[in-house]
């Protein structure tokens, strides 16, 4: 990260901001709506959206409280899914060197948009517009658009007879796809997949999906036992 | 009041974890195993999310027009469809196959 040096001209960094911004902040419609099919009052909807701002999170916190589940699970569910920002806000304190007094305030920001956008910038300069321009488009659509597609449900009456209660899967589905690179990640999701399934008639609302989680340290300890049984039966190893 | 409790847990506990990132030293969590479960934690928690809400009704399993509906999703993710056309997939597909009578 260059402090100084040639950057990008402002009016390209907005525009891949704006456009990052736009494009997300209407997804915001499709939160709106699922919330409100899921039985959550306008205010408690807007309020997840003003307050919470992470998308993945709210989603899951009204497929869960709409699932019937306890309310702290549910929040834990949604909590897990918001501990990688924790991760962005490591690498973005590094690259925008926000002073104190500002921290409060753009941690609000730290999500997956504003961290790809900032990140992609090659000085502090167009880093720090990148994540403002990005922050500032993507709060204020998803607000507007969460408020319309609440609205928008309220006047649909039967959200299920509209194939509303799909768009849920659906999101989740979209944002898992792009993480499924390796086998490692395809393992962490089929054994997520039938743990949240097969406990699902077992366990009260809400706790299969946390069970299912563990389906990630699972599979990081099977690889650290196959890798060290890999390497025990190496015959060089035995040689040394 | 319930969900009024959830919305509250949820907004403190998601703000404390994006201030913390921005507040610790550097290096308290860069610790390999630890950025490793970071990101494969999001994988398994969306992957259960994602398979319980297409095929879930209760504490029964089901399959019904919404698993039509994600099969649409998933061929508009094949297909590169940008974010809102595969949830747009998804809504239309499962609407139409209730139509149907699905």
């Amino acid at each position: 990260m260059r402090s100084d040096g040639v950057g990008r001209p402002d009016a390209a960094v907005v525009r891949d901001a704006l456009g990052v911004g736009i494009a997300v902040g209407l997804s915001g419609f499709a939160f709106g709506v699922t919330s409100a099919g899921s039985g959550l009052t306008l205010p408690q909807t807007c309020a997840l959206s003003l307050l919470v701002f992470t998308g993945a999170s709210q989603f899951a916190l009204v497929g869960a409280l709409a699932a019937g589940g306890n309310p702290l699970t549910a929040a834990a569910g949604a909590f897990f899914l918001g501990v990688r920002n924790a991760f962005y806000g490591l690498r973005l304190s590094q690259t925008l060197a926000l002073p104190r007094a500002v921290r409060p305030f753009a941690a609000q920001w730290i999500i997956d948009e504003t961290t790809a956008v900032s990140l992609a910038q090659p000085t502090r300069r167009n880093a720090r517009l990148g994540f403002t321009v990005t922050g500032l488009s993507l709060y204020v659509l998803w607000n507007l658009t969460t408020l319309l597609g609440a609205l928008g449900a309220e006047a649909l009456g039967d959200t299920d007879a509209w194939g509303l209660d799909a768009a849920g899967p659906a999101v989740f589905l979209a944002l898992l796809a792009p993480m499924l690179r390796t086998t490692t990640e395809r393992a962490v999701a089929g054994l997520a997949v039938v743990l949240g399934l097969g406990l699902l008639p077992v366990l009260p609302a809400g706790v299969p999906v946390l069970v299912a989680a563990l389906a990630a340290p699972a599979v990081l300890c099977l690889q650290g036992l196959r890798r060290r049984g890999a390497a025990g039966d190496d015959p060089q190893e035995e040689v040394r | 009041m319930n969900i009024w409790i959830a919305i509250g847990a949820t907004a403190l506990g998601c703000y404390a974890v994006k201030l913390a990132g921005l507040l610790v030293p550097a290096g308290a969590l860069e610790r390999p195993l630890v950025r490793r479960l970071a990101a494969l934690l999001p994988v398994a928690l969306l992957a259960a999310l994602t398979a319980q809400q297409a095929f879930a009704d209760g504490h029964a399993l089901v399959l019904d027009a919404r698993a039509a509906g994600l099969a649409a999703a998933a061929l508009a993710l094949v297909l590169r469809a940008p974010f809102l056309v595969v949830v747009a997939a998804a809504v239309v597909v499962t609407a139409g196959v209730r139509a149907l009578g699905g």
